[in-house]
């Protein structure tokens, strides 16, 4: 059943792959962004009490959705090395941390430019706060571990292991806000109820929110291709293209 | 455009300096993650051909004194 995706395990394959939907994914990811904060900034109304500090959300709210979606994807990567032994999985998993740490790093620094005039605060020590920081020490942690050992195959099998354990981060972020008793506000857009923010608001949100997921992939597809190289680089198909 | 003048559009309604923070910041590190990807590419590349292209010299300076 699932004997189409075996061409997509072979390195060469996604060198190619990644190569070809790189500047495509980018440039939408580009476009997107663009599109949607510049709407966001420019083209809504104030909210009713935040006034224009709201804005931030066309960042925050992307960054932090991402963030978690980024580390899914890692730890899927992760177990799909750790279980299949598929190479191509395992450099993913090292390609893909520093973008997720890059964009949990936004959603705390964003997090905190908004919590500063809103709540009096730059930070709590609260559970969603806390749990997010938690995640940027995870994507570290991962970025640390596939460094620290002289054998490059255990470094990235420890990373690995750290990543699929830490998935349990994931649930406690989602639902730290209902939980415990937190500053962090509730879900604006849930999957099963009636999005609680103002169709206006709304659609810039969901584009930047696809803009992040995009990039992401542009990222991964650009990272993805540097680590085939390197790990690749004693192999015919890198030597017959690097050499001329 | 909900604004109605740049100056307007700066302060943010008193909010200027949160908000142009959270997006000179987080603009900052996403070009800085796209950059720095791209040359990480573009200097492993640089670096295989010239040792590939150094591994091919000696193998015809080698052929050349046999």
């Amino acid at each position: 059943m699932f004997k189409w995706l075996h061409p997509y395990a072979k390195p060469e394959t996604v060198y190619h792959l990644c190569g070809r939907l790189m500047p495509w994914l980018m440039g939408a990811a580009l476009l997107l962004l663009l599109l949607g904060n510049i709407w966001g900034l420019a083209f809504t109304p104030p909210d009713y009490q935040q006034g224009d500090s709201y804005r931030i959300i066309h960042l925050h709210v992307p960054a932090a959705i991402m963030s978690m979606g980024t580390y899914s994807a890692m730890a899927i990567a992760a177990f799909t090395a750790l279980v299949w032994q598929v190479k191509v999985a395992q450099w993913s998993v090292l390609a893909i941390a520093p973008i997720g740490a890059v964009y949990t790093a936004i959603a705390l620094i964003t997090g905190m430019a908004w919590g500063k005039p809103m709540w009096g605060t730059w930070w709590v020590w609260d559970a969603r706060l806390t749990s997010e920081l938690i995640l940027l020490f995870l994507y570290l942690g991962v970025i640390a571990l596939s460094g620290a050992f002289s054998d490059r195959q255990t470094g990235a099998k420890v990373a690995s292991l750290l990543a699929v354990v830490g998935v349990i981060n994931l649930p406690i972020i989602h639902f730290s806000v209902e939980w415990w008793n937190t500053l962090h506000q509730g879900a604006s857009i849930t999957k099963f109820a009636k999005p609680s923010i103002d169709p206006s608001m709304l659609w810039p949100l969901l584009i930047s929110i696809l803009a992040f997921k995009i990039l992401m992939l542009a990222l991964l597809c650009m990272r993805l291709r540097t680590a085939i190289l390197v790990n690749e680089q004693h192999r015919p198909w890198v030597k017959a293209m690097a050499g001329d | 455009m909900y604004f109605q003048s740049w100056a307007e559009f700066w302060a943010m309604g008193g909010y200027g300096l949160f908000v142009w923070l959270s997006f000179g910041s987080s603009y900052i590190m996403l070009a800085a993650l796209v950059w720095y990807s791209q040359y990480q590419h573009k200097q492993f590349k640089r670096q295989l051909s010239a040792k590939l292209a150094r591994e091919k010299r000696l193998q015809q300076y080698q052929e050349q004194t046999d």
